[in-house]
Protein backbone atom coordinates (compact mmCIF):
# COMPACT_ATOMS: atom_id res chain seq x y z
CA UNK A 1 0.00 0.00 0.00
CA UNK A 2 2.93 2.63 1.29
CA UNK A 3 5.10 1.75 -1.53
CA UNK A 4 2.16 1.79 -4.42
CA UNK A 5 1.22 5.39 -2.79
CA UNK A 6 4.93 6.45 -3.24
CA UNK A 7 5.42 5.33 -6.60
CA UNK A 8 1.77 7.16 -7.40
CA UNK A 9 3.22 10.29 -5.36
CA UNK A 10 6.97 10.08 -7.01
CA UNK A 11 5.02 10.43 -10.78
CA UNK A 12 2.50 12.98 -9.94
CA UNK A 13 5.28 15.19 -7.83
CA UNK A 14 7.94 14.47 -10.91
CA UNK A 15 5.48 15.19 -14.32
CA UNK A 16 4.58 18.38 -12.19
CA UNK A 17 7.88 19.68 -11.85
CA UNK A 18 9.08 18.48 -15.57
CA UNK A 19 5.75 20.30 -17.04
CA UNK A 20 6.81 23.33 -14.72
CA UNK A 21 10.15 23.13 -16.11
CA UNK A 22 9.23 22.48 -19.80
CA UNK A 23 5.96 24.17 -20.26
CA UNK A 24 6.41 27.32 -23.08
CA UNK A 25 4.21 29.47 -21.00
CA UNK A 26 5.59 31.05 -17.72
CA UNK A 27 1.82 30.86 -16.68
CA UNK A 28 1.24 27.40 -17.01
CA UNK A 29 4.54 26.16 -15.48
CA UNK A 30 4.03 28.38 -12.19
CA UNK A 31 0.81 26.06 -11.84
CA UNK A 32 2.36 22.96 -12.89
CA UNK A 33 4.76 24.45 -9.87
CA UNK A 34 1.97 24.01 -7.31
CA UNK A 35 0.88 20.71 -8.39
CA UNK A 36 4.81 19.83 -7.41
CA UNK A 37 4.36 21.79 -4.28
CA UNK A 38 1.39 19.54 -3.74
CA UNK A 39 3.26 16.02 -4.33
CA UNK A 40 5.51 17.27 -1.48
CA UNK A 41 3.10 17.62 0.69
CA UNK A 42 1.83 14.06 -0.03
CA UNK A 43 5.23 12.85 0.70
CA UNK A 44 5.10 14.26 4.02
CA UNK A 45 1.61 13.00 4.37
CA UNK A 46 3.09 9.86 3.39
CA UNK A 47 5.49 10.14 6.46
CA UNK A 48 3.44 10.92 9.29
CA UNK A 49 4.00 14.43 9.17
CA UNK A 50 1.22 15.72 9.49
CA UNK A 51 1.62 19.14 10.38
CA UNK A 52 4.70 19.57 8.08
CA UNK A 53 2.65 18.81 5.03
CA UNK A 54 -0.39 21.40 5.87
CA UNK A 55 2.15 23.80 6.13
CA UNK A 56 3.82 23.15 3.02
CA UNK A 57 0.64 23.12 1.23
CA UNK A 58 -0.67 26.08 3.29
CA UNK A 59 2.41 27.98 2.82
CA UNK A 60 3.37 26.81 -1.40
CA UNK A 61 0.04 26.79 -2.82
CA UNK A 62 -1.79 29.20 -0.43
CA UNK A 63 1.38 32.06 -0.75
CA UNK A 64 4.54 31.09 -2.70
CA UNK A 65 2.26 30.15 -5.58
CA UNK A 66 0.13 33.23 -5.83
CA UNK A 67 3.25 35.70 -5.16
CA UNK A 68 4.88 33.85 -8.70
CA UNK A 69 1.80 34.22 -10.32
CA UNK A 70 1.57 37.83 -9.31
CA UNK A 71 5.13 38.17 -10.17
CA UNK A 72 4.49 37.20 -13.72
CA UNK A 73 1.63 38.90 -13.59
CA UNK A 74 3.14 42.61 -13.60
CA UNK A 75 6.52 41.78 -14.94
CA UNK A 76 6.13 39.47 -18.25
CA UNK A 77 4.64 42.20 -21.39
CA UNK A 78 5.76 39.39 -24.40
CA UNK A 79 3.44 36.32 -24.45
CA UNK A 80 6.11 33.67 -24.47
CA UNK A 81 9.89 33.15 -24.38
CA UNK A 82 11.84 32.99 -27.68
CA UNK A 83 11.85 28.24 -27.51
CA UNK A 84 15.58 27.14 -27.15
CA UNK A 85 17.30 24.71 -25.52
CA UNK A 86 18.90 26.33 -22.19
CA UNK A 87 21.80 24.69 -21.90
CA UNK A 88 22.96 27.22 -18.93
CA UNK A 89 19.82 25.96 -16.69
CA UNK A 90 20.38 22.17 -17.59
CA UNK A 91 23.59 22.30 -16.50
CA UNK A 92 23.12 24.10 -13.08
CA UNK A 93 20.52 21.45 -12.66
CA UNK A 94 22.58 18.48 -13.18
CA UNK A 95 25.40 20.15 -10.76
CA UNK A 96 22.63 20.16 -8.00
CA UNK A 97 21.27 16.69 -9.13
CA UNK A 98 24.74 14.79 -9.08
CA UNK A 99 25.29 17.21 -5.20
CA UNK A 100 22.40 15.96 -3.91
CA UNK A 101 23.16 12.06 -5.33
CA UNK A 102 26.60 12.42 -3.84
CA UNK A 103 25.44 13.67 -0.05
CA UNK A 104 22.72 11.45 0.07
CA UNK A 105 25.47 8.31 -0.82
CA UNK A 106 27.56 10.13 1.79
CA UNK A 107 24.83 10.22 4.36
CA UNK A 108 25.73 6.53 6.50
CA UNK A 109 22.53 5.08 7.98
CA UNK A 110 19.62 6.23 5.63
CA UNK A 111 18.08 3.25 6.39
CA UNK A 112 17.70 3.18 10.47
CA UNK A 113 14.59 2.54 11.56
CA UNK A 114 12.56 6.22 12.46
CA UNK A 115 12.02 6.70 15.67
CA UNK A 116 7.90 6.11 17.53
CA UNK A 117 6.52 9.34 16.07
CA UNK A 118 4.52 10.85 19.17
CA UNK A 119 0.95 12.09 18.99
CA UNK A 120 1.21 15.69 17.21
CA UNK A 121 0.10 18.47 19.63
CA UNK A 122 -0.02 22.01 19.39
CA UNK A 123 1.71 22.47 22.71
CA UNK A 124 5.29 20.22 21.67
CA UNK A 125 5.52 22.32 18.43
CA UNK A 126 5.12 25.53 20.18
CA UNK A 127 7.76 24.03 23.30
CA UNK A 128 10.20 23.47 20.32
CA UNK A 129 9.66 27.07 19.19
CA UNK A 130 10.20 28.65 22.23
CA UNK A 131 13.06 26.52 23.80
CA UNK A 132 15.57 25.01 21.19
CA UNK A 133 14.67 26.59 18.01
CA UNK A 134 13.89 30.05 19.69
CA UNK A 135 17.00 31.95 18.12
CA UNK A 136 15.65 30.82 14.62
CA UNK A 137 12.64 32.16 15.25
CA UNK A 138 13.49 35.03 16.03
CA UNK A 139 15.80 35.80 13.07
CA UNK A 140 12.58 34.91 10.87
CA UNK A 141 10.55 37.10 12.86
CA UNK A 142 12.78 40.13 12.41
CA UNK A 143 13.46 38.43 8.61
CA UNK A 144 9.89 39.25 8.17
CA UNK A 145 9.21 42.28 10.17
CA UNK A 146 11.99 43.74 7.72
CA UNK A 147 10.44 42.68 4.78
CA UNK A 148 7.04 44.78 5.64
CA UNK A 149 8.49 47.43 6.19
CA UNK A 150 10.74 47.31 3.20
CA UNK A 151 7.24 46.49 1.36
CA UNK A 152 5.53 49.70 2.83
CA UNK A 153 8.63 51.62 2.20
CA UNK A 154 8.12 50.95 -1.70
CA UNK A 155 4.55 51.48 -1.58
CA UNK A 156 4.88 54.71 -0.53
CA UNK A 157 7.86 56.04 -2.72
CA UNK A 158 5.63 55.46 -5.35
CA UNK A 159 2.76 57.39 -3.62
CA UNK A 160 4.76 60.71 -4.02
CA UNK B 1 -35.34 4.77 21.43
CA UNK B 2 -32.93 6.40 23.70
CA UNK B 3 -31.80 9.98 23.09
CA UNK B 4 -28.39 8.04 22.88
CA UNK B 5 -29.60 5.70 19.86
CA UNK B 6 -31.16 8.85 18.10
CA UNK B 7 -28.02 10.55 18.60
CA UNK B 8 -25.77 8.02 17.32
CA UNK B 9 -28.51 7.28 14.65
CA UNK B 10 -26.19 7.92 11.59
CA UNK B 11 -23.18 6.82 13.02
CA UNK B 12 -24.51 3.26 13.61
CA UNK B 13 -26.19 3.39 9.72
CA UNK B 14 -22.43 3.77 9.01
CA UNK B 15 -21.68 0.63 11.11
CA UNK B 16 -24.71 -1.32 9.79
CA UNK B 17 -23.60 -0.40 6.17
CA UNK B 18 -19.91 -1.16 6.95
CA UNK B 19 -21.06 -4.42 8.47
CA UNK B 20 -22.23 -6.22 4.94
CA UNK B 21 -19.83 -9.82 4.42
CA UNK B 22 -18.26 -8.67 1.56
CA UNK B 23 -17.05 -5.00 3.61
CA UNK B 24 -15.91 -6.47 6.28
CA UNK B 25 -14.65 -9.53 4.94
CA UNK B 26 -12.51 -7.35 2.47
CA UNK B 27 -8.99 -6.13 3.19
CA UNK B 28 -8.73 -3.40 5.42
CA UNK B 29 -7.55 -0.65 2.65
CA UNK B 30 -10.85 -1.33 1.26
CA UNK B 31 -13.33 -0.79 4.12
CA UNK B 32 -11.13 2.42 4.68
CA UNK B 33 -11.77 3.59 1.47
CA UNK B 34 -15.64 2.22 1.20
CA UNK B 35 -15.96 4.31 4.48
CA UNK B 36 -14.36 7.31 3.14
CA UNK B 37 -16.96 6.96 -0.01
CA UNK B 38 -19.69 6.85 2.56
CA UNK B 39 -18.36 9.90 4.19
CA UNK B 40 -17.81 11.59 1.34
CA UNK B 41 -21.32 11.10 -0.43
CA UNK B 42 -23.21 11.55 3.27
CA UNK B 43 -21.34 15.38 3.30
CA UNK B 44 -22.11 15.83 -0.46
CA UNK B 45 -25.85 15.32 -0.11
CA UNK B 46 -26.65 17.12 2.85
CA UNK B 47 -24.70 20.02 1.38
CA UNK B 48 -25.79 19.96 -1.90
CA UNK B 49 -29.18 19.53 -0.65
CA UNK B 50 -28.51 22.38 1.34
CA UNK B 51 -27.13 24.50 -1.24
CA UNK B 52 -30.55 23.97 -3.49
CA UNK B 53 -32.65 25.68 -0.19
CA UNK B 54 -30.61 28.25 0.73
CA UNK B 55 -30.60 29.48 -3.11
CA UNK B 56 -34.08 29.33 -3.08
CA UNK B 57 -34.75 30.50 0.95
CA UNK B 58 -32.34 33.87 0.66
CA UNK B 59 -33.93 34.92 -2.53
CA UNK B 60 -37.42 34.45 -0.48
CA UNK B 61 -35.91 36.57 2.51
CA UNK B 62 -34.10 39.16 0.67
CA UNK B 63 -37.76 39.31 -0.98
CA UNK B 64 -39.30 39.81 2.84
CA UNK B 65 -36.63 42.24 3.29
CA UNK B 66 -37.01 44.35 -0.05
CA UNK B 67 -40.99 44.46 0.49
CA UNK B 68 -42.05 41.75 -2.56
CA UNK B 69 -42.50 38.34 -2.67
CA UNK B 70 -39.37 36.51 -4.47
CA UNK B 71 -39.97 33.25 -5.95
CA UNK B 72 -43.46 31.65 -5.75
CA UNK B 73 -44.24 30.15 -9.06
CA UNK B 74 -42.48 26.79 -8.54
CA UNK B 75 -43.86 24.48 -6.36
CA UNK B 76 -45.48 25.13 -3.12
CA UNK B 77 -43.97 28.19 -2.20
CA UNK B 78 -41.31 28.37 -4.69
CA UNK B 79 -39.96 25.52 -2.94
CA UNK B 80 -38.81 23.72 -6.06
CA UNK B 81 -37.19 26.90 -7.92
CA UNK B 82 -33.69 25.51 -7.29
CA UNK B 83 -34.70 22.34 -10.11
CA UNK B 84 -35.51 24.36 -12.30
CA UNK B 85 -32.84 26.60 -11.75
CA UNK B 86 -30.58 23.77 -11.82
CA UNK B 87 -32.29 22.32 -15.31
CA UNK B 88 -31.99 25.87 -16.76
CA UNK B 89 -27.99 26.24 -16.16
CA UNK B 90 -27.56 22.86 -17.67
CA UNK B 91 -29.08 23.44 -20.85
CA UNK B 92 -27.58 26.46 -21.19
CA UNK B 93 -24.96 27.22 -24.17
CA UNK B 94 -21.15 27.04 -22.54
CA UNK B 95 -19.24 29.91 -24.30
CA UNK B 96 -15.16 29.72 -23.89
CA UNK B 97 -13.83 32.94 -25.34
CA UNK B 98 -11.90 32.17 -28.28
CA UNK B 99 -8.77 34.57 -26.84
CA UNK B 100 -8.99 32.44 -23.61
CA UNK B 101 -6.71 30.02 -22.10
CA UNK B 102 -8.71 26.98 -22.98
CA UNK B 103 -7.27 24.70 -19.99
CA UNK B 104 -6.63 27.40 -17.05
CA UNK B 105 -10.26 28.36 -18.47
CA UNK B 106 -11.59 25.14 -17.61
CA UNK B 107 -9.86 24.45 -14.53
CA UNK B 108 -10.53 26.93 -12.78
CA UNK B 109 -14.08 26.46 -11.60
CA UNK B 110 -13.06 22.97 -10.60
CA UNK B 111 -10.32 24.47 -8.42
CA UNK B 112 -12.80 26.87 -6.84
CA UNK B 113 -15.33 24.46 -5.82
CA UNK B 114 -12.75 21.89 -4.83
CA UNK B 115 -11.26 23.30 -1.43
CA UNK B 116 -14.39 24.55 -0.26
CA UNK B 117 -15.52 21.13 -0.33
CA UNK B 118 -12.94 19.71 1.06
CA UNK B 119 -12.58 21.91 4.02
CA UNK B 120 -16.40 21.08 4.93
CA UNK B 121 -14.48 17.33 5.87
CA UNK B 122 -13.14 18.42 8.58
CA UNK B 123 -15.87 20.48 10.54
CA UNK B 124 -17.91 18.04 13.34
CA UNK B 125 -21.57 17.70 12.86
CA UNK B 126 -22.36 16.02 15.92
CA UNK B 127 -21.21 13.47 18.31
CA UNK B 128 -18.80 10.83 16.53
CA UNK B 129 -20.10 12.86 13.23
CA UNK B 130 -16.83 14.46 12.22
CA UNK B 131 -15.93 13.31 8.46
CA UNK B 132 -12.22 13.36 8.04
CA UNK B 133 -11.18 13.49 12.05
CA UNK B 134 -7.28 14.68 11.97
CA UNK B 135 -5.08 16.20 14.27
CA UNK B 136 -4.39 19.26 12.52
CA UNK B 137 -7.90 19.54 11.51
CA UNK B 138 -8.43 23.84 11.67
CA UNK B 139 -4.44 24.02 9.73
CA UNK B 140 -5.97 21.05 6.97
CA UNK B 141 -9.09 23.81 6.80
CA UNK B 142 -6.99 27.08 5.82
CA UNK B 143 -4.32 24.93 3.81
CA UNK B 144 -6.71 23.67 1.31
CA UNK B 145 -8.94 27.10 2.15
CA UNK B 146 -5.91 29.31 0.83
CA UNK B 147 -5.98 27.12 -2.34
CA UNK B 148 -9.16 29.47 -3.29
CA UNK B 149 -6.96 32.38 -4.29
CA UNK B 150 -5.39 30.49 -6.88
CA UNK B 151 -8.72 29.19 -8.36
CA UNK B 152 -9.84 33.06 -8.42
CA UNK B 153 -6.60 33.83 -10.31
CA UNK B 154 -7.27 30.91 -12.75
CA UNK B 155 -10.71 32.25 -13.49
CA UNK B 156 -9.25 35.68 -14.15
CA UNK B 157 -6.47 34.57 -16.13
CA UNK B 158 -7.98 32.02 -17.78
CA UNK B 159 -10.63 34.39 -19.44
CA UNK B 160 -8.37 36.95 -21.24
CA UNK B 161 -10.59 39.86 -19.97
CA UNK B 162 -9.73 42.93 -18.60
CA UNK B 163 -13.12 42.39 -16.16
CA UNK B 164 -11.95 39.41 -15.20
CA UNK B 165 -8.39 39.88 -14.56
CA UNK B 166 -9.56 43.20 -12.84
CA UNK B 167 -12.02 41.31 -10.47
CA UNK B 168 -9.86 38.51 -9.54
CA UNK B 169 -7.04 40.64 -8.73
CA UNK B 170 -9.63 42.88 -6.50
CA UNK B 171 -10.58 39.28 -5.30
CA UNK B 172 -7.11 38.36 -4.41
CA UNK B 173 -6.08 41.23 -2.81
CA UNK B 174 -9.29 41.61 -0.39
CA UNK B 175 -8.47 37.36 0.58
CA UNK B 176 -4.66 37.88 1.08
CA UNK B 177 -5.66 40.49 3.66
CA UNK B 178 -8.61 39.45 5.49
CA UNK B 179 -7.24 35.81 5.35
CA UNK B 180 -4.58 36.85 8.29
CA UNK B 181 -7.10 37.88 10.80
CA UNK B 182 -9.08 35.07 9.70
CA UNK B 183 -6.38 32.66 11.12
CA UNK B 184 -5.12 35.02 13.97
CA UNK B 185 -8.56 35.49 15.47
CA UNK B 186 -8.56 31.23 15.31
CA UNK B 187 -5.23 31.50 17.33
CA UNK B 188 -7.15 32.66 20.93
CA UNK B 189 -9.30 29.43 20.44
CA UNK B 190 -6.19 27.30 19.79
CA UNK B 191 -3.76 28.45 22.21
CA UNK B 192 -6.73 28.31 25.30
CA UNK B 193 -7.69 24.17 24.08
CA UNK B 194 -3.80 23.93 23.31
CA UNK B 195 -5.04 21.53 20.26
CA UNK B 196 -4.99 22.40 16.43
CA UNK B 197 -8.03 19.26 16.55
CA UNK B 198 -12.16 20.15 15.72
CA UNK B 199 -13.04 17.49 17.77
CA UNK B 200 -10.64 18.88 20.46
CA UNK B 201 -11.81 21.71 20.52
CA UNK B 202 -15.79 21.15 20.84
CA UNK B 203 -15.30 18.88 23.30
CA UNK B 204 -13.18 21.96 25.31
CA UNK B 205 -16.52 23.58 25.03
CA UNK B 206 -19.20 21.48 26.78
CA UNK B 207 -20.80 21.76 30.28
CA UNK B 208 -22.37 24.96 32.04
CA UNK B 209 -21.21 27.75 34.28
CA UNK B 210 -23.36 27.98 37.39
CA UNK B 211 -25.04 25.29 35.64
CA UNK B 212 -27.14 27.33 32.70
CA UNK B 213 -24.57 29.53 30.58
CA UNK B 214 -23.05 26.89 28.43
CA UNK B 215 -18.73 27.08 28.32
CA UNK B 216 -18.85 28.44 24.61
CA UNK B 217 -16.05 30.14 24.11
CA UNK B 218 -18.49 33.25 22.37
CA UNK B 219 -19.46 33.76 26.16
CA UNK B 220 -15.79 34.83 27.24
CA UNK B 221 -14.11 38.56 26.02
CA UNK B 222 -11.96 37.43 23.67
CA UNK B 223 -14.21 34.91 22.39
CA UNK B 224 -16.67 37.50 21.82
CA UNK B 225 -14.38 40.06 19.75
CA UNK B 226 -12.88 37.01 18.20
CA UNK B 227 -16.06 35.76 17.23
CA UNK B 228 -17.20 38.76 15.48
CA UNK B 229 -13.51 39.24 13.56
CA UNK B 230 -13.46 36.40 12.41
CA UNK B 231 -17.48 36.89 11.25
CA UNK B 232 -16.71 39.65 9.22
CA UNK B 233 -13.39 38.22 7.48
CA UNK B 234 -15.44 34.87 7.03
CA UNK B 235 -18.05 37.75 5.08
CA UNK B 236 -14.79 38.78 3.29
CA UNK B 237 -13.14 35.44 2.12
CA UNK B 238 -16.93 33.79 0.81
CA UNK B 239 -16.85 37.32 -1.26
CA UNK B 240 -20.40 38.30 0.26
CA UNK B 241 -22.15 41.97 0.61
CA UNK B 242 -21.08 44.34 1.42
CA UNK B 243 -17.51 43.40 0.85
CA UNK B 244 -18.53 41.51 -2.94
CA UNK B 245 -16.44 44.30 -4.18
CA UNK B 246 -14.21 41.74 -6.58
CA UNK B 247 -17.71 40.80 -8.65
CA UNK B 248 -19.26 44.76 -8.18
CA UNK B 249 -21.96 44.25 -11.13
CA UNK B 250 -21.75 48.25 -11.57
CA UNK B 251 -18.14 48.48 -12.01
CA UNK B 252 -16.65 45.14 -13.53
CA UNK B 253 -19.46 43.44 -14.55
CA UNK B 254 -18.99 40.09 -12.66
CA UNK B 255 -15.20 40.39 -11.63
CA UNK B 256 -13.49 36.83 -11.97
CA UNK B 257 -16.69 35.11 -13.58
CA UNK B 258 -17.49 37.50 -16.66
CA UNK B 259 -16.74 34.84 -18.70
CA UNK B 260 -18.29 32.30 -17.78
CA UNK B 261 -22.03 30.45 -19.00
CA UNK B 262 -23.90 27.82 -18.05
CA UNK B 263 -22.36 25.28 -15.83
CA UNK B 264 -18.83 26.40 -15.18
CA UNK B 265 -21.18 29.82 -13.59
CA UNK B 266 -22.94 27.35 -11.51
CA UNK B 267 -19.67 25.71 -9.99
CA UNK B 268 -18.51 29.14 -9.18
CA UNK B 269 -22.15 29.68 -7.74
CA UNK B 270 -21.84 26.29 -5.96
CA UNK B 271 -18.06 27.02 -4.34
CA UNK B 272 -19.37 30.02 -2.92
CA UNK B 273 -22.22 28.74 -0.89
CA UNK B 274 -20.27 26.30 -0.18
CA UNK B 275 -17.34 28.46 1.11
CA UNK B 276 -19.85 29.89 2.78
CA UNK B 277 -21.22 26.61 4.73
CA UNK B 278 -17.31 26.26 5.06
CA UNK B 279 -16.97 29.52 7.20
CA UNK B 280 -20.11 29.41 9.40
CA UNK B 281 -19.52 25.59 10.66
CA UNK B 282 -16.15 26.44 11.43
CA UNK B 283 -17.46 29.54 13.60
CA UNK B 284 -19.98 27.51 14.72
CA UNK B 285 -17.22 25.05 15.78
CA UNK B 286 -14.76 27.13 17.24
CA UNK B 287 -16.80 29.56 19.06
CA UNK B 288 -20.46 28.84 19.42
CA UNK B 289 -19.94 25.06 21.01
CA UNK B 290 -19.93 23.09 17.93
CA UNK B 291 -23.05 20.67 17.99
CA UNK B 292 -23.35 21.06 21.73
CA UNK B 293 -26.74 22.46 23.82
CA UNK B 294 -27.45 25.84 24.51
CA UNK B 295 -28.87 24.58 27.86
CA UNK B 296 -28.87 21.23 29.86
CA UNK B 297 -32.18 19.82 29.64
CA UNK B 298 -32.11 20.36 25.90
CA UNK B 299 -29.35 17.81 25.40
CA UNK B 300 -32.36 15.48 24.64
CA UNK B 301 -32.02 16.79 21.15
CA UNK B 302 -29.76 15.04 18.74
CA UNK B 303 -26.05 16.45 18.69
CA UNK B 304 -26.42 17.23 14.32
CA UNK B 305 -29.45 19.60 15.02
CA UNK B 306 -27.61 21.62 17.47
CA UNK B 307 -25.11 22.15 14.68
CA UNK B 308 -27.55 22.73 11.51
CA UNK B 309 -29.82 24.91 14.28
CA UNK B 310 -26.61 27.03 14.59
CA UNK B 311 -25.42 26.68 11.01
CA UNK B 312 -28.89 28.34 9.87
CA UNK B 313 -28.61 31.09 12.25
CA UNK B 314 -25.85 31.98 10.61
CA UNK B 315 -26.27 31.88 7.37
CA UNK B 316 -29.34 33.66 8.03
CA UNK B 317 -27.26 36.37 9.12
CA UNK B 318 -25.38 36.42 6.31
CA UNK B 319 -28.25 37.10 4.69
CA UNK B 320 -29.60 39.38 6.22
CA UNK B 321 -26.45 41.50 5.68
CA UNK B 322 -26.90 40.93 1.96
CA UNK B 323 -30.37 42.62 2.07
CA UNK B 324 -29.36 45.20 4.44
CA UNK B 325 -25.91 46.51 3.97
CA UNK B 326 -24.45 48.52 0.58
CA UNK B 327 -21.59 47.66 -1.23
CA UNK B 328 -17.87 49.07 0.49
CA UNK B 329 -15.29 50.82 -1.83
CA UNK B 330 -12.41 48.91 -2.62
CA UNK B 331 -10.29 50.84 -0.42
CA UNK B 332 -12.00 51.27 2.52
CA UNK B 333 -12.24 47.30 2.81
CA UNK B 334 -8.47 46.97 2.61
CA UNK B 335 -8.05 49.83 5.25
CA UNK B 336 -10.31 48.45 7.12
CA UNK B 337 -8.73 45.12 6.90
CA UNK B 338 -4.86 46.34 7.90
CA UNK B 339 -5.90 49.05 10.14
CA UNK B 340 -8.72 47.90 12.33
CA UNK B 341 -8.63 43.88 11.96
CA UNK B 342 -5.35 43.02 11.93
CA UNK B 343 -4.61 45.25 15.56
CA UNK B 344 -7.60 43.90 17.12
CA UNK B 345 -7.16 40.13 16.12
CA UNK B 346 -4.05 40.30 17.67
CA UNK B 347 -5.17 42.16 21.02
CA UNK B 348 -7.42 39.22 21.04
CA UNK B 349 -4.24 37.20 21.18
CA UNK B 350 -2.89 39.23 24.10
CA UNK B 351 -7.01 39.02 25.56
CA UNK B 352 -7.08 35.41 25.74
CA UNK B 353 -3.62 35.12 27.36
CA UNK B 354 -4.67 37.41 30.14
CA UNK B 355 -7.57 35.02 30.54
CA UNK B 356 -5.87 31.86 30.55
CA UNK B 357 -3.06 33.42 33.38
CA UNK B 358 -5.64 34.92 35.42
CA UNK B 359 -7.23 32.51 37.39
CA UNK B 360 -9.47 34.43 39.47
CA UNK B 361 -12.93 34.76 37.65
CA UNK B 362 -13.99 38.29 37.96
CA UNK B 363 -10.77 39.51 37.37
CA UNK B 364 -10.30 37.67 34.40
CA UNK B 365 -13.51 39.49 32.92
CA UNK B 366 -11.75 42.52 33.80
CA UNK B 367 -8.46 41.92 32.35
CA UNK B 368 -9.75 40.56 28.91
CA UNK B 369 -12.06 42.52 28.60
CA UNK B 370 -9.88 45.96 29.86
CA UNK B 371 -7.15 45.08 26.84
CA UNK B 372 -9.53 44.55 24.31
CA UNK B 373 -11.33 48.07 24.79
CA UNK B 374 -7.95 49.83 25.75
CA UNK B 375 -7.01 48.99 22.28
CA UNK B 376 -10.36 49.20 20.64
CA UNK B 377 -10.67 52.74 21.61
CA UNK B 378 -7.33 54.04 21.06
CA UNK B 379 -7.68 52.59 17.60
CA UNK B 380 -10.93 54.50 17.12
CA UNK B 381 -9.32 57.49 18.27
CA UNK B 382 -6.22 57.36 16.25
CA UNK B 383 -7.49 56.40 13.01
CA UNK B 384 -8.90 59.10 12.60
CA UNK B 385 -11.56 57.68 10.34
CA UNK B 386 -13.07 60.73 8.68
CA UNK B 387 -9.76 62.63 7.57
CA UNK B 388 -10.87 60.82 4.30
CA UNK B 389 -14.11 62.53 4.06
CA UNK B 390 -13.20 65.14 1.28
CA UNK B 391 -13.56 65.20 -2.42
CA UNK B 392 -11.94 62.55 -3.81
CA UNK B 393 -9.78 62.80 -6.40
CA UNK B 394 -9.26 60.11 -9.60
CA UNK B 395 -6.16 59.59 -11.43
CA UNK B 396 -7.58 58.53 -14.68
CA UNK B 397 -11.17 60.84 -14.14
CA UNK B 398 -12.79 63.66 -13.70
Amino acid sequence: MSTAAFIFIAIFTLSGALAAACLRKLIHAAFCLVVAFLGLALFYFLLGAEFVGLVQVFVYVGAVAVLIVFTILLTRREEENTGGFNWGGAVVALAVFAGLVWTIFKTPGTAVAAPPIEALTVKRIGEALMTSYVWPLQCVGLLLTAALLGALVLVMEEKR
Amino acid sequence: MTATSVDQTFVSLKGWLLSFGFISGAPEWVQAIVSSLINISALLGVFMTLFALISVLERKILGRIQNRYGPNRVGPFGLFQPVADGIKLLIKEDIVPDRADKVVHFLAPIMAAMPAILALGVIPYGRNMTAFSIDGGILFFFAVGSASELAVFMAGWGSNNKFSMLGAMRAIAQMVSYELPLIITVLPVVMIVGALSADAIVAAQAGYAQGFIPRWFVFTPWGGAAFLLFFISGLVESNRTPFDVPEGESEIVAGHMTEYSGFKYAIFFLAEYFGMFAISGLSVTLFLGGWHAPLPFLEIVPSYIWFFAKLAVLLFVFIWIRGTLPRMRVDHVMNFAWKFMMPMAFTCIVAAAAWHYQRQSVLRWVWSLGILLVVYLALSRFLRTGKNLSTRTYRFAE
